[in-house]
Protein backbone atom coordinates (compact mmCIF):
# COMPACT_ATOMS: atom_id res chain seq x y z
CA UNK A 1 0.00 0.00 0.00
CA UNK A 2 1.18 3.51 -0.76
CA UNK A 3 1.16 6.02 1.79
CA UNK A 4 -1.25 8.37 2.18
CA UNK A 5 1.33 11.43 3.74
CA UNK A 6 1.94 14.63 2.11
CA UNK A 7 4.97 14.67 0.36
CA UNK A 8 7.82 16.69 2.29
CA UNK A 9 8.46 20.62 1.29
CA UNK A 10 11.35 22.58 2.39
CA UNK A 11 10.53 26.29 2.58
CA UNK A 12 12.64 29.78 1.52
CA UNK A 13 11.51 32.78 1.91
CA UNK A 14 12.86 36.10 0.76
CA UNK A 15 12.25 39.05 3.69
CA UNK A 16 12.43 42.13 1.31
CA UNK A 17 13.43 43.20 -1.88
CA UNK A 18 17.07 42.87 -2.57
CA UNK A 19 17.96 40.05 -0.12
CA UNK A 20 17.99 36.33 -0.67
CA UNK A 21 15.43 33.68 -0.44
CA UNK A 22 16.53 31.59 2.69
CA UNK A 23 15.39 28.37 4.21
CA UNK A 24 13.48 28.74 6.92
CA UNK A 25 12.12 25.23 7.54
CA UNK A 26 9.60 22.81 5.42
CA UNK A 27 6.42 21.25 5.90
CA UNK A 28 4.27 18.69 4.26
CA UNK A 29 1.53 19.49 0.85
CA UNK A 30 -0.23 17.65 -1.64
CA UNK A 31 0.87 19.73 -4.57
CA UNK A 32 3.00 22.59 -4.97
CA UNK A 33 0.55 24.60 -5.21
CA UNK A 34 -0.95 23.87 -2.04
CA UNK A 35 2.35 23.66 -0.65
CA UNK A 36 3.04 27.36 -1.29
CA UNK A 37 -0.18 28.31 0.48
CA UNK A 38 0.87 26.20 3.37
CA UNK A 39 4.00 28.06 3.35
CA UNK A 40 2.66 31.45 3.22
CA UNK A 41 0.71 30.23 6.46
CA UNK A 42 2.80 28.27 8.48
CA UNK A 43 5.94 30.51 7.95
CA UNK A 44 4.75 34.72 6.93
CA UNK A 45 1.97 35.38 9.29
CA UNK A 46 3.74 38.20 10.37
CA UNK A 47 4.91 40.09 7.30
CA UNK A 48 8.34 37.49 7.67
CA UNK A 49 8.32 37.43 3.74
CA UNK A 50 7.66 39.16 0.29
CA UNK A 51 8.48 36.01 -1.54
CA UNK A 52 7.75 32.16 -1.13
CA UNK A 53 10.03 29.33 -2.91
CA UNK A 54 8.59 26.04 -1.85
CA UNK A 55 10.67 22.71 -3.64
CA UNK A 56 10.07 18.96 -2.84
CA UNK A 57 12.73 17.80 0.17
CA UNK A 58 13.62 14.68 -2.36
CA UNK A 59 14.47 17.37 -5.38
CA UNK A 60 17.29 18.33 -3.36
CA UNK A 61 20.79 17.02 -3.50
CA UNK A 62 22.57 17.74 -0.25
CA UNK A 63 26.13 17.45 0.97
CA UNK A 64 26.42 14.82 3.83
CA UNK A 65 28.10 16.07 7.15
CA UNK A 66 30.36 13.14 7.29
CA UNK A 67 31.85 14.52 4.69
CA UNK A 68 32.47 17.38 5.52
CA UNK A 69 36.64 17.17 5.76
CA UNK A 70 36.88 16.20 2.41
CA UNK A 71 34.75 18.66 0.85
CA UNK A 72 35.80 21.90 2.56
CA UNK A 73 38.89 20.85 3.43
CA UNK A 74 40.77 21.77 0.52
CA UNK A 75 40.16 25.75 0.94
CA UNK A 76 41.46 25.29 4.58
CA UNK A 77 45.50 26.27 3.48
CA UNK A 78 44.95 28.44 1.12
CA UNK A 79 45.10 31.73 3.44
CA UNK A 80 46.29 33.79 0.07
CA UNK A 81 43.03 34.16 -1.32
CA UNK A 82 42.18 36.30 1.81
CA UNK A 83 43.01 40.10 1.08
CA UNK A 84 44.46 39.97 4.94
CA UNK A 85 46.87 37.65 3.45
CA UNK A 86 49.24 41.01 1.57
CA UNK A 87 50.43 43.40 3.92
CA UNK A 88 49.67 46.86 2.89
CA UNK A 89 51.47 49.88 4.84
CA UNK A 90 49.13 51.53 6.61
CA UNK A 91 49.51 55.08 4.71
CA UNK A 92 48.12 53.37 1.96
CA UNK A 93 44.47 54.59 1.30
CA UNK A 94 41.85 52.92 -0.01
CA UNK A 95 42.58 49.26 0.02
CA UNK B 1 -1.55 49.92 -27.80
CA UNK B 2 -1.14 50.47 -23.81
CA UNK B 3 -3.64 48.94 -21.64
CA UNK B 4 -4.62 50.01 -18.62
CA UNK B 5 -2.91 46.63 -16.88
CA UNK B 6 0.16 47.76 -18.22
CA UNK B 7 0.02 51.25 -17.29
CA UNK B 8 -0.75 49.79 -13.69
CA UNK B 9 2.45 47.52 -14.33
CA UNK B 10 4.92 50.16 -15.25
CA UNK B 11 4.02 52.22 -12.62
CA UNK B 12 3.96 49.64 -9.84
CA UNK B 13 7.98 48.69 -11.46
CA UNK B 14 8.40 52.73 -11.28
CA UNK B 15 7.30 53.12 -7.84
CA UNK B 16 9.42 50.22 -6.63
CA UNK B 17 12.98 52.03 -8.55
CA UNK B 18 11.24 55.54 -7.19
CA UNK B 19 11.64 54.44 -3.57
CA UNK B 20 15.10 52.85 -3.85
CA UNK B 21 13.85 49.47 -3.51
CA UNK B 22 14.66 46.03 -6.09
CA UNK B 23 13.37 44.70 -8.93
CA UNK B 24 13.60 40.92 -8.52
CA UNK B 25 12.96 37.96 -11.41
CA UNK B 26 9.58 37.40 -11.09
CA UNK B 27 8.47 41.41 -11.27
CA UNK B 28 7.04 42.92 -14.44
CA UNK B 29 10.09 45.06 -15.46
CA UNK B 30 10.13 47.00 -19.05
CA UNK B 31 11.28 45.13 -22.05
CA UNK B 32 14.30 48.18 -22.52
CA UNK B 33 14.90 47.52 -18.72
CA UNK B 34 15.42 43.88 -19.51
CA UNK B 35 17.24 44.19 -22.54
CA UNK B 36 19.89 46.85 -20.63
CA UNK B 37 20.11 44.48 -17.65
CA UNK B 38 21.00 41.57 -19.91
CA UNK B 39 23.67 43.62 -22.31
CA UNK B 40 24.74 44.80 -18.95
CA UNK B 41 25.45 41.82 -17.11
CA UNK B 42 26.52 39.53 -19.85
CA UNK B 43 29.48 42.04 -20.77
CA UNK B 44 30.23 41.87 -17.16
CA UNK B 45 30.28 38.01 -17.27
CA UNK B 46 31.96 37.94 -20.39
CA UNK B 47 34.89 40.21 -19.11
CA UNK B 48 35.48 38.16 -16.16
CA UNK B 49 35.96 35.11 -18.30
CA UNK B 50 38.09 36.52 -21.15
CA UNK B 51 40.02 38.02 -18.06
CA UNK B 52 41.50 34.98 -17.59
CA UNK B 53 43.06 35.08 -20.28
CA UNK B 54 45.96 38.04 -20.29
CA UNK B 55 47.21 36.46 -17.08
CA UNK B 56 46.49 32.89 -17.04
CA UNK B 57 49.35 33.33 -19.75
CA UNK B 58 51.67 33.99 -16.73
CA UNK B 59 50.60 31.01 -14.28
CA UNK B 60 53.17 28.48 -15.92
CA UNK B 61 55.93 31.44 -15.44
CA UNK B 62 55.27 32.64 -11.94
CA UNK B 63 58.79 33.54 -10.32
CA UNK B 64 57.87 31.28 -7.21
CA UNK B 65 55.28 29.12 -5.63
CA UNK B 66 53.78 31.83 -3.59
CA UNK B 67 53.25 33.89 -6.31
CA UNK B 68 51.32 30.62 -8.62
CA UNK B 69 49.48 30.05 -5.87
CA UNK B 70 48.10 33.40 -5.72
CA UNK B 71 47.90 33.85 -9.32
CA UNK B 72 45.90 30.82 -9.91
CA UNK B 73 43.83 31.45 -6.86
CA UNK B 74 42.87 34.74 -8.72
CA UNK B 75 42.56 33.53 -12.10
CA UNK B 76 40.12 30.46 -10.60
CA UNK B 77 38.13 33.76 -9.09
CA UNK B 78 37.61 35.51 -11.93
CA UNK B 79 35.96 32.09 -13.58
CA UNK B 80 33.99 32.30 -10.56
CA UNK B 81 32.64 35.58 -10.82
CA UNK B 82 31.57 35.07 -14.40
CA UNK B 83 29.25 32.09 -13.08
CA UNK B 84 27.90 34.34 -10.69
CA UNK B 85 27.07 36.71 -13.08
CA UNK B 86 26.20 34.74 -15.91
CA UNK B 87 23.81 32.97 -13.51
CA UNK B 88 22.11 36.56 -12.34
CA UNK B 89 21.65 37.24 -16.26
CA UNK B 90 19.90 33.83 -16.49
CA UNK B 91 17.02 34.66 -14.11
CA UNK B 92 16.29 37.41 -16.93
CA UNK B 93 15.35 34.61 -19.23
CA UNK B 94 18.32 33.85 -21.49
CA UNK B 95 21.10 31.39 -21.48
CA UNK B 96 24.32 31.06 -20.58
CA UNK B 97 24.67 28.61 -23.59
CA UNK B 98 23.25 31.61 -26.12
CA UNK B 99 25.28 34.12 -24.21
CA UNK B 100 28.77 33.01 -24.49
CA UNK B 101 27.81 32.05 -28.35
CA UNK B 102 27.03 35.71 -28.71
CA UNK B 103 29.96 36.21 -26.76
CA UNK B 104 32.05 34.49 -29.78
CA UNK B 105 29.81 35.83 -32.73
CA UNK B 106 31.24 39.03 -31.53
CA UNK B 107 27.54 40.09 -30.93
CA UNK B 108 28.22 41.25 -27.47
CA UNK B 109 30.91 42.70 -25.46
CA UNK B 110 33.65 43.03 -22.67
CA UNK B 111 35.86 45.11 -21.43
CA UNK B 112 38.02 46.79 -23.65
CA UNK B 113 40.78 46.18 -21.19
CA UNK B 114 41.16 42.36 -21.55
CA UNK B 115 42.25 43.18 -25.33
CA UNK B 116 45.79 44.52 -23.91
CA UNK B 117 48.29 42.46 -23.69
CA UNK B 118 50.23 41.23 -20.15
CA UNK B 119 54.17 41.63 -21.45
CA UNK B 120 55.94 41.04 -18.47
CA UNK B 121 55.47 39.90 -14.82
CA UNK B 122 54.76 43.01 -13.35
CA UNK B 123 51.91 43.33 -15.49
CA UNK B 124 50.13 40.97 -13.05
CA UNK B 125 50.47 43.13 -10.44
CA UNK B 126 49.43 46.48 -12.43
CA UNK B 127 46.59 44.37 -13.66
CA UNK B 128 45.73 43.60 -9.56
CA UNK B 129 46.23 47.21 -8.41
CA UNK B 130 44.99 49.25 -11.15
CA UNK B 131 42.63 47.27 -13.08
CA UNK B 132 41.08 45.18 -10.72
CA UNK B 133 41.10 48.49 -8.56
CA UNK B 134 38.91 50.37 -11.07
CA UNK B 135 36.69 47.26 -11.37
CA UNK B 136 36.15 47.58 -7.91
CA UNK B 137 35.85 51.33 -7.94
CA UNK B 138 32.78 50.83 -10.97
CA UNK B 139 31.49 47.72 -8.68
CA UNK B 140 31.02 48.96 -5.42
CA UNK B 141 27.97 51.24 -6.35
CA UNK B 142 26.40 48.29 -8.47
CA UNK B 143 26.34 46.84 -5.52
CA UNK B 144 23.34 48.92 -4.73
CA UNK B 145 22.24 48.07 -8.42
CA UNK B 146 18.10 48.35 -8.62
CA UNK B 147 17.86 44.61 -10.16
CA UNK B 148 18.01 41.94 -7.28
CA UNK B 149 20.13 39.29 -8.45
CA UNK B 150 22.88 41.92 -10.08
CA UNK B 151 23.41 43.50 -7.14
CA UNK B 152 24.12 40.51 -5.23
CA UNK B 153 26.85 39.17 -7.43
CA UNK B 154 28.18 42.18 -6.98
CA UNK B 155 28.03 42.34 -3.08
CA UNK B 156 29.98 38.51 -3.39
CA UNK B 157 32.59 39.39 -6.23
CA UNK B 158 33.66 42.36 -4.24
CA UNK B 159 34.24 40.88 -1.48
CA UNK B 160 36.28 38.36 -3.39
CA UNK B 161 38.01 41.29 -5.45
CA UNK B 162 39.85 42.72 -2.67
CA UNK B 163 42.43 40.25 -2.36
CA UNK B 164 42.97 40.37 -6.51
CA UNK B 165 43.78 44.72 -5.78
CA UNK B 166 46.00 43.83 -2.60
CA UNK B 167 48.18 41.18 -4.10
CA UNK B 168 49.12 43.13 -7.04
CA UNK B 169 50.00 46.18 -5.39
CA UNK B 170 52.15 43.78 -2.77
CA UNK B 171 53.37 42.29 -5.91
CA UNK B 172 54.40 45.84 -7.19
CA UNK B 173 55.72 47.08 -3.62
CA UNK B 174 57.75 43.96 -3.67
CA UNK B 175 59.43 45.04 -6.74
CA UNK B 176 60.30 47.98 -6.01
CA UNK B 177 62.07 47.29 -3.39
CA UNK B 178 64.31 44.96 -5.62
CA UNK B 179 66.56 46.52 -8.12
CA UNK B 180 66.64 49.51 -10.74
CA UNK B 181 65.84 47.21 -13.16
CA UNK B 182 62.63 45.60 -11.47
CA UNK B 183 61.33 49.03 -10.82
CA UNK B 184 61.97 50.45 -14.12
CA UNK B 185 59.46 47.15 -15.02
CA UNK B 186 56.95 48.33 -12.75
CA UNK B 187 56.79 51.85 -14.47
CA UNK B 188 56.94 50.59 -17.49
CA UNK B 189 53.71 48.34 -16.88
CA UNK B 190 52.26 51.19 -15.26
CA UNK B 191 52.71 53.55 -18.10
CA UNK B 192 51.04 51.09 -20.43
CA UNK B 193 48.01 50.05 -18.02
CA UNK B 194 47.00 53.72 -16.73
CA UNK B 195 45.60 54.92 -19.36
CA UNK B 196 43.29 51.85 -20.61
CA UNK B 197 42.34 51.00 -16.93
CA UNK B 198 41.09 54.73 -17.01
CA UNK B 199 39.04 53.40 -20.14
CA UNK B 200 37.41 50.88 -18.17
CA UNK B 201 34.37 53.59 -17.04
CA UNK B 202 33.39 53.69 -20.19
CA UNK B 203 33.05 56.49 -22.45
CA UNK B 204 32.64 59.95 -21.67
CA UNK B 205 29.74 61.22 -20.24
CA UNK B 206 29.02 63.73 -23.46
CA UNK B 207 29.01 60.54 -25.23
CA UNK B 208 27.88 57.76 -23.14
CA UNK B 209 23.97 57.04 -24.95
CA UNK B 210 23.27 54.70 -22.39
CA UNK B 211 23.93 56.52 -19.09
CA UNK B 212 21.48 58.62 -18.52
CA UNK B 213 18.29 55.87 -19.11
CA UNK B 214 20.55 53.48 -16.79
CA UNK B 215 20.56 55.94 -13.95
CA UNK B 216 17.02 56.45 -14.14
CA UNK B 217 15.86 52.86 -13.68
CA UNK B 218 18.83 52.45 -10.97
CA UNK B 219 21.10 50.22 -12.86
CA UNK B 220 24.20 52.48 -12.33
CA UNK B 221 24.34 54.69 -9.80
CA UNK B 222 26.96 57.23 -10.95
CA UNK B 223 28.48 58.42 -14.47
CA UNK B 224 31.87 57.37 -16.03
CA UNK B 225 33.34 60.61 -15.40
CA UNK B 226 32.29 60.52 -12.12
CA UNK B 227 33.56 57.22 -10.88
CA UNK B 228 36.61 57.61 -13.65
CA UNK B 229 37.53 60.76 -11.28
CA UNK B 230 37.01 58.69 -7.81
CA UNK B 231 39.37 56.43 -8.93
CA UNK B 232 41.91 58.65 -10.20
CA UNK B 233 41.46 60.57 -6.64
CA UNK B 234 41.74 57.43 -4.39
CA UNK B 235 44.93 55.89 -6.59
CA UNK B 236 47.36 59.07 -7.05
CA UNK B 237 48.33 58.38 -2.85
CA UNK B 238 48.72 54.88 -3.45
CA UNK B 239 50.75 55.72 -6.65
CA UNK B 240 53.39 58.00 -4.52
CA UNK B 241 53.20 55.25 -1.66
CA UNK B 242 54.34 52.92 -4.16
CA UNK B 243 56.92 55.28 -5.80
CA UNK B 244 56.05 55.24 -9.46
CA UNK B 245 54.55 58.30 -11.74
CA UNK B 246 51.35 57.82 -12.81
CA UNK B 247 50.69 59.31 -16.51
CA UNK B 248 48.65 62.19 -17.37
CA UNK B 249 45.15 61.81 -18.15
CA UNK B 250 44.53 62.50 -21.44
CA UNK B 251 42.76 59.59 -22.38
CA UNK B 252 42.33 59.07 -26.69
CA UNK B 253 38.56 58.14 -27.10
CA UNK B 254 39.23 57.48 -31.27
CA UNK B 255 41.73 54.37 -29.78
CA UNK B 256 38.76 53.53 -27.14
CA UNK B 257 36.19 53.36 -29.68
CA UNK B 258 38.53 51.36 -32.06
CA UNK B 259 39.17 48.62 -28.69
CA UNK B 260 35.35 48.52 -27.83
CA UNK B 261 34.78 47.80 -31.38
CA UNK B 262 37.16 44.46 -32.01
CA UNK B 263 40.41 46.43 -33.12
CA UNK B 264 42.53 46.03 -29.76
CA UNK B 265 45.60 44.46 -29.89
CA UNK B 266 44.53 41.07 -28.75
CA UNK B 267 40.90 41.36 -29.49
CA UNK B 268 41.10 38.68 -32.16
CA UNK B 269 43.77 36.37 -30.19
CA UNK B 270 41.18 36.52 -27.06
CA UNK B 271 37.63 35.75 -28.92
CA UNK B 272 39.92 32.78 -30.95
CA UNK B 273 40.99 31.55 -27.79
CA UNK B 274 37.21 31.99 -26.24
CA UNK B 275 36.46 29.79 -29.04
CA UNK B 276 38.77 27.32 -29.19
CA UNK B 277 37.82 26.61 -25.18
CA UNK B 278 34.48 26.23 -26.12
CA UNK B 279 34.48 23.97 -29.20
CA UNK B 280 37.45 21.46 -27.37
CA UNK B 281 35.44 21.75 -24.02
CA UNK B 282 32.19 20.65 -26.37
CA UNK B 283 33.26 16.69 -26.11
CA UNK B 284 33.10 16.86 -22.14
CA UNK B 285 29.78 18.62 -21.88
CA UNK B 286 28.47 15.89 -24.13
CA UNK B 287 30.43 13.02 -22.67
CA UNK B 288 28.83 14.34 -19.07
CA UNK B 289 26.02 14.35 -20.62
CA UNK B 290 25.41 11.17 -21.50
CA UNK B 291 27.08 9.58 -18.38
CA UNK B 292 24.43 10.91 -16.28
CA UNK B 293 21.89 9.61 -19.29
CA UNK B 294 23.13 6.43 -18.50
CA UNK B 295 22.76 6.80 -14.90
CA UNK B 296 19.32 7.29 -15.01
CA UNK B 297 18.53 5.15 -17.71
CA UNK B 298 20.02 2.02 -15.42
CA UNK B 299 18.35 3.29 -12.73
CA UNK B 300 14.71 2.85 -14.43
CA UNK B 301 16.30 -0.82 -15.83
CA UNK B 302 16.59 -1.67 -12.02
CA UNK B 303 13.59 -0.91 -11.20
CA UNK B 304 11.52 -2.32 -13.93
CA UNK B 305 13.81 -5.77 -12.99
CA UNK B 306 12.96 -5.06 -9.63
CA UNK B 307 8.75 -4.76 -10.47
CA UNK B 308 9.58 -8.03 -12.86
CA UNK B 309 10.64 -9.80 -9.89
CA UNK B 310 7.43 -8.71 -7.54
CA UNK B 311 4.81 -10.17 -9.90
Amino acid sequence: MTSSEWPLYEVFVRSKRGLNHVHVGSLHAPDDAMALRHARDVYTRRSEGVSIWVVRSDAITASSPDEKDPMFAPSGDKVYRHPTFYEIPDDVPHM
Amino acid sequence: MTSAVDTDLQAGFDATIAAGDRIEPRDWMPEGYRRTLVRQIAQHAHSEIIGMQPEGNWITRAPSLRRKAILLAKVQDEAGHGLYLYSACETLGVSREDLTRQLIAGAQKYSSIFNYPALSYADVGTIGWLVDGAAICNQVPLCRTSYGPYGRSMIRICKEESFHQRQGFELLATMMRGTDEQRAMVQESVDRFWKPALMMFGPPDSQSSNTEQSMAWGIKRHTNDELRERFIEMTAPQAAALGVTLPDNDLDWDEFWTVVKGGGPCSAQRIAHRKRAYDDGAWVREAAMAFAQSEVDGLAQRVSRDQEADR
